[in-house]
């Protein structure tokens, strides 16, 4: 459903990406691990329509991206929840933005957050959050829109251990429910084993994609204690270690 | 209700008064009155009409100086710190003028606006509106961009990125210097009052003065003390009001 071909950006003359080609199929999920700094938000930027590609394009269902739209949704580093917002404004602000009433965006804001295990903290505002809240808040935000692609930056990288694995399955419970394709960028490898289908990995500035993994095990909740993913991540590692 | 700031009030003005009555008595009482005849000077000019009037005329006139303020250089201070082309065009004439002390200019308001409110009213809102320029122009240009490519990537236009994210985001700077400028509007206000008109605290301060009755002068004082108070608080409960997320500590 996803289609990048040949992308291309620079910053001030310098390339952040070069040649960067890949697809994702619908009910495939995509994790892209690279070092850190390497370009993968600039990707990610250019997947959501936010920042044009200097060079290649990018299909959704054959069509071009243009711009931000209602069919992507994306999930920025921080959570990119406006402090100045309840919790519940936040959720519905992507209905806001698209002419929902407010009754409706309301019920359905509470809905998706509820569905998310965050009930009763609609009036609070983020910084009253934790961590680990604020970004259940930011993936109710992305989902409810229902896009038809979630782009997700780094979404766990500033949790605690626990947390983090918390969400991880949340998001995986999510996918599983909904078939809502995603591409997930982190520089954490078993969180790219545990939540991509396929695993792709990029190389230091300028990124480009070096080699893409097959994760048969995706979609298990207890694929890291699996042989299979044992060797994946053997590999992975390896492959990791000559590029960074 | 809360009594803690009006505890915290009478506590300063105890502290105060103490100094106050030190300072009378060293200085034998004649040119700084005791600080408890000036409280009884003070709360029976509070029952006369007089006082009121006084007050009421330089309440409006500073009120009305503050709200025009607001209203002219919040906006403006808006669009400069998100339209970086209006910022280039204007930045270089604000900046050069800031530091000019603008007071002097109140001669030739008195010859532009005649000797009415008018002047009064448009000295105090210049130079309160300089401070809501910077403050509001400097504090949107700090906004993190992340904001804007959140409300972007949602299918924001430019217009729900002024309401989301610049409104938002630029009203605490705004206010914040509304409730620091009190103070400079009020000594603004004592200032343009002292010349070219019979009413209002500041000419009540001045004509007690020329007439050496200390105690009408300080019942004036302590009724311009009480106008910059109460503008302190209108000011700070405005703020707290239109921007309650910024007074929230962070848990995570």
């Amino acid at each position: 459903m996803l289609t990048a071909e040949n992308l291309g950006k620079s910053y001030g003359g310098q390339a952040v990406l070069e040649d960067v080609s890949f697809s994702l199929g619908e009910e495939e999920t995509l994790a892209i691990v690279g070092p850190s700094g390497c370009g993968k938000t600039t990707l990610l930027y250019l997947l959501s329509g936010l920042v044009r590609p200097d060079a290649g394009r990018i299909l959704v269902d054959g069509a071009p991206v243009a711009g931000p739209g209602p069919d992507i949704s994306i999930i920025l580093q921080d959570y990119g929840l406006l402090p100045w917002r309840t919790v519940v404004d936040n959720v519905a602000l992507g209905l806001k933005v698209r002419g929902v009433g407010r009754a409706e965006r309301l019920d359905r804001a509470r809905r998706q957050l509820a569905e998310l295990g965050i009930a009763g903290r609609d009036a609070d505002y983020p910084a009253n959050l934790s961590g680990g809240e604020q970004q259940r808040v930011a993936i109710a935000r992305a989902f409810v829109t229902r896009p038809r692609l979630m782009l997700l930056d780094e979404p766990f990288s500033s949790l605690d251990a626990l947390t983090r694995e918390r969400l991880q399955y949340a998001l995986l419970d999510a996918w599983k429910q909904r078939r809502v394709p995603f591409v997930l960028v982190t520089h954490s490898l078993e969180e790219a084993v545990v939540l991509g289908k396929r695993i792709m990995v990029m190389s230091d500035r300028p990124a480009r994609p070096v080699r893409v993994f097959d994760n048969p095990g995706f979609g298990s909740r207890s694929i890291l204690d699996t042989e299979a993913c044992f060797n994946l991540l053997r590999e992975l590692r390896s492959t990791v270690e000559d590029l960074w | 209700m809360n009594l803690k700031p009006l505890l915290r009030y009478a506590l300063v003005v105890l502290v105060l008064g103490l100094i106050w009555k030190g300072a009378a008595t060293a200085l034998g009482g004649i040119i700084l009155p005791a600080p408890e005849d000036a409280a009884r000077a003070f709360f029976s000019a509070m029952a006369t009409a007089d006082f009121w009037a006084h007050f009421a005329t330089s309440a409006w006139r500073v009120v009305a100086a503050m709200a025009l303020a607001w209203l002219t250089a919040f906006p403006l201070g808006l669009l400069m710190g998100s339209v970086p082309r209006v910022d280039a065009l204007l930045a270089p004439f604000i900046f050069l003028t800031y530091p000019i002390p603008k007071i002097v200019l109140l001669p030739v308001f008195l010859l532009l606006f005649g000797l009415g409110d008018t002047a009064k009213i448009a000295m105090i809102a210049l130079i309160l509106g300089y401070q809501i320029l910077v403050t509001t122009r400097d504090g949107v240009k700090s906004i993190h961009p992340k904001y804007f490519d959140s409300v972007r990537s949602l299918g924001g236009s430019r217009r729900h990125v002024l309401r989301e994210v610049l409104l938002p985001a630029a009203l605490p700077h705004g206010f914040t210097a509304l409730r620091l400028g009190t103070g400079v509007s009020v000594a603004v206000l004592f200032f343009v009052e002292s010349f070219a008109t019979t009413r209002g605290l500041g000419y009540m301060i001045m004509d007690a003065w020329g007439a050496m009755d200390y105690l009408t002068m300080f019942s004036g004082i302590l009724g311009m003390s009480l106008l910059g108070a109460a503008l302190y608080e209108i000011a700070n409960f405005l703020e707290r009001r239109a921007c309650r997320w910024m007074f929230l500590r962070n848990k995570g």
